[in-house]
């Protein structure tokens, strides 16, 4: 192929207490689109911004066809050709197309050339769009185009996609992949960011893949099945649990083929989600981020009702229940985020102990509060986990991520819950925390609760659970028993191959 | 370089400050304003906050008056504060406040000449009736059809005007009356007056609802599950539904308390110091009563403080226009100013200033 267009040399950056990109260096070769693939916190997003100029690295040298590339600013990697079409667009919902592409340029033209110039770009590329639109009634994907036109517009030798599928209808997908194509075919190079397997082998001529910010590999995806892409993925770093000995009990939480759809165009709908969960188990769920975890938990906790007939809790329907009689009836739940979901920012951790605990505390008498008696409850919960605060009185965001997770969650397990579900329960929290936090959800499960734990720490998932399923795109697997589990079978859970298992199997 | 730096919490020295500083800064550039009028700036302020209260010549009239003009300030920035703790905007108490007016005058009204002790009893209630049921026209469209209630409730308020002007040339007119527009006086009516309780005071029993209504929101907000349920969907809204709270009938709630006691301001103010239903008995309380109510930091105390406060700038403004010759618009220009200072200097509550260069960002 030659000369690559881009190539990356020891590329290293560090941020307070994590090294995000630590040694990386690979090429991207001109017309090839190259896949950069890793689990969220890879260090994906911080390679890209130091190629885009957002980022400046610590060490290590980049450079573009031949000569020393090192933009201090987008602008300056705009010149020498990049273009980057982010995840989360910017663009004014009440201007038009052509008005907003005029914004992101530096030297725009009138709006009516422009508009033709849209045109014409759109019309070669396939991506229908009328310049004179208001940008708020389009939809994601159509939204996204203005942002590919609006690159493609400066002519870019790269183009950087991050994670642009994740908005997409399949249809949509179909013609951005056609979109793609045909701009390698003109001699474009592509770096395209993604998690999802299938993408990057329909569509990548190489991938690298980074792992907890180190290069794993750079391999050609067609020639690698999806299997090994999982595993470089992931990685086998954690050391595979002992078999538990569980007497599972009867079963507390069940859901039968649980459908919901997404409440809104970032959410993921959940799509015939079924599990069960019995006594004394904890039940791991594992998956990357947005593929339904917070939709499952929403359902679970009684935020979102579900239609009838598709939430069980020992064995009475509970799906047209609201948070408030789930609670009553020992179905407790803690939200992934800590601010503005499972905690108010601006009240004090009393009112926050409230917020769960009034009644299963006995916290309200006729309708009033006895605030003593919600203070003992918030000391009993700050001393049990050691959580760090001047007051019970301080407002919880005063507090430190990690110590109000340790009161969010010790507010649910000093309640004594049947079934408690958690969604990344040790997310932010320092090890000896974290370690505390699964300790107490152990020998909550030992007392006889149900456990269901969704997490995207897999360590933490085979350390306590008993079973271990994986969300993909609002889908969960079949829950496997974590004694039985192999890498690959996590791997593969986690991207959503189990169809593509088929796929494998037929030569 | 100068920047603002959040606090970790609010300061309390700061909620319990800036309503004064507010003040303060009121009184200051207000002064300045008086000057370019050609009044002697401190003849001006002291007209305004002193003399209504300790001048010989006027304070008899005029002490009395701060409780009647209270009253109903208080009443409604009570019922407007609920909602503005979980962030349901209802501006339209003004319109609230005219139709609980209506609704209880043409319940007693009906019943024209009886002397039955239970007449005014069933005024108060229908008043209460008539600012709740047109608090639900918002109400209802925003849990049902997701509207803004800021624009619902502030369009009803012309929409109430119209009716207040249609019925007291109309349907409610003095049959007695000659022909001018305008109710029956319910002053004169013994059955359906609201009258001073206790003589050159100014208490009427809309002044005791206000009280009682400053005590009962106090309750509600610091020890009731529902006012922790308020203020819960006013801090967090997503917080609020994973508790458990149900954010339709929260709205229904707040807007209809702040309705029914708008209503209740609306029916004695015109059984009382007003007397009767006219195009213009509304003087604008239930837009005032949105300054008293941030001005009292939406806490009942606070807002018993400045109910009183902003009376006290009623009075003296007229005494104002009629010892120095002001307009009667710089009054309103005064009490307008007074909340843009609070809200200005609000910021310091939430935010701390930070002079010098910063961390890089």
């Amino acid at each position: 192929m030659g000369q690559p267009l881009l190539s990356l040399r020891g590329l290293t950056k560090a941020y307070p207490g994590v090294v995000a990109n630590d040694d990386v260096s690979f090429e991207i070769g001109r017309g090839e689109i190259h896949a950069l693939l890793g689990e969220n916190g890879a260090g994906k997003s911080t390679l890209v911004k130091m190629i885009y100029g957002l980022v400046k690295p610590d060490a290590g040298q980049m450079e573009m066809a031949g000569s020393a590339f090192a933009p201090s600013e987008p602008a300056e990697a705009r010149r020498a050709g990049v273009a980057m079409v982010f995840q989360h667009f910017s663009l004014f919902d009440a201007l038009s197309v052509a008005e907003n592409v005029a914004l992101g340029m530096e030297t725009p033209a009138k709006t009516r050339d422009l508009a033709r110039q849209i045109r014409e770009v759109s019309e070669a590329y396939g991506l229908p769009l009328d310049p004179y639109r208001t940008v708020g009634t389009l939809s994601a994907g159509e939204r996204q185009r203005v942002e590919i036109i609006r690159c493609l517009l400066q002519d870019p030798r790269l183009l950087i996609m991050d994670e642009p599928t994740s908005v997409l209808t399949p249809q949509e997908v179909e013609i951005l992949f056609e979109t793609l194509r045909k701009l390698r075919s003109e001699g474009t190079s592509i770096l395209y960011i993604s998690h999802k397997l299938e993408e990057i082998r329909a569509l990548c001529d190489t991938a690298t893949i980074l792992r907890l910010g180190q290069k794993v590999a750079t391999c050609t995806p067609a020639e690698t099945t999806a299997r090994e892409l999982a595993e470089m993925m992931v990685g086998s770093s954690f050391a595979t649990p002992a078999a538990k000995t569980t007497t599972p009990g009867e079963v507390l939480l069940e859901t039968r083929q649980l459908s919901l759809p997404a409440p809104d165009a970032f959410a993921t709908p959940l799509r015939a989600v079924s599990l069960s969960l019995r006594a004394g188990e904890v039940l791991g769920i594992g998956g990357v981020a947005g593929n339904g975890q917070d939709e499952l938990l929403a359902a679970l906790s009684g935020e979102r009702l579900a239609p009838r007939g598709t939430i069980f809790f020992k064995g009475g329907d509970v799906s047209r229940m609201g948070p408030v009689v789930r609670r009553d009836a020992g179905l407790l739940s803690g939200p992934e985020e800590r601010l503005g979901h499972a905690a108010a920012p601006n009240m004090s951790l009393v009112e926050n102990g409230v917020l769960t605990a009034a009644r299963r505390e006995g916290l309200v008498r006729n309708g009033f509060i006895d605030w003593s008696g919600a203070a003992r409850f918030s000391e009993r919960v700050i001393e049990r986990f050691d959580v760090r605060t001047p007051s019970a009185q301080t407002a919880a965001r005063a507090l430190s991520g990690g110590n109000l997770q340790k009161y969010v969650i010790g507010r649910e397990i000093l309640q004594n819950p049947e079934v408690l579900v958690v969604n990344q329960p040790t997310w932010g929290v320092d090890a000896a925390a974290a370690a505390a936090i699964r300790q107490a959800l152990l020998d909550l499960a030992a007392q006889g609760a149900g456990i269901l734990v969704i997490s995207q720490d897999l360590d933490e998932l085979l350390e306590i659970s008993d079973r271990f399923a994986a969300l993909n795109e609002g889908r969960l697997s079949e829950a496997r028993p974590v004694a039985e589990l192999t890498i690959e079978k996590i791997g593969l859970m986690m991207g959503g191959a189990h169809d593509m298992e088929v796929a494998d199997a037929q030569p | 370089m100068i920047r603002l730096e959040k606090r970790p919490q609010p300061s309390r020295l700061w909620t319990l400050l800036s309503p004064i500083l507010a003040v303060l800064l009121t009184m200051v550039v207000g002064g300045f304003l008086f000057a370019v009028l050609g009044a002697d700036p401190f003849e001006a302020i002291r007209t305004i906050f002193w003399d209504p209260l300790f001048n010989p010549q006027f304070a008899a009239y005029s002490r009395p008056q701060l409780l009647v003009k209270a009253g109903p300030l208080i009443l409604i920035a009570i019922g407007l504060s609920i909602g503005f703790r979980a962030g349901i905007w209802n501006i339209g108490a003004e319109g609230q406040y005219i139709m609980g007016a209506v609704a209880g005058a043409a319940a007693g009204l009906a019943l024209y000449p009886s002397e039955s002790p239970l007449i005014f009893p069933l005024m108060v209630l229908a008043g209460a009736l008539g600012g709740w049921a047109w608090a639900m026209i918002p109400a209802i469209l925003k849990t049902r059809f997701g509207t803004n209630e800021i624009l619902v409730s502030l369009m009803l308020v012309y929409v109430a005007e119209s009716i207040l002007a249609s019925v007291s040339s109309g349907l409610l007119r003095n049959p007695e009356g000659m022909g001018f527009p305008g109710s029956r006086n319910f002053r004169e009516w013994e059955a359906a007056a609201n009258l001073e309780i206790f003589a050159d005071t100014g208490m009427h029993w809309g002044v005791v609802a206000a009280f009682i209504a400053v005590i009962g929101a106090y309750v509600l907000m610091a020890r009731h599950i529902q006012g922790f349920n308020i203020r819960l969907s006013g801090e967090a809204p997503r917080a609020a539904r994973f508790s458990g709270v149900n954010p339709a009938r929260v709205v229904i709630f707040c807007l209809g308390t702040a309705g029914a006691l708008a209503g209740l301001a609306g029916l004695f103010e015109v059984t009382g110091p007003a007397g009767q239903i006219s195009i213009d008995f509304n003087s604008g309380y239930g837009f005032t009563a949105i300054i008293v109510a941030f001005l009292g930091r939406l806490h009942p105390v606070g807002i018993l403080l400045a109910g009183l406060l902003m009376a006290l700038t009623y009075i003296g403004g007229e005494l104002a226009q009629l010892m120095l010759g002001v307009p009667g618009a710089s009054i309103q220009l005064f009490q307008g100013m007074l909340l843009f200072f609070l809200l200005g200097v609000d910021v310091f509550t939430n935010y701390r200033i930070r002079i010098g260069q910063g961390v890089a960002a």
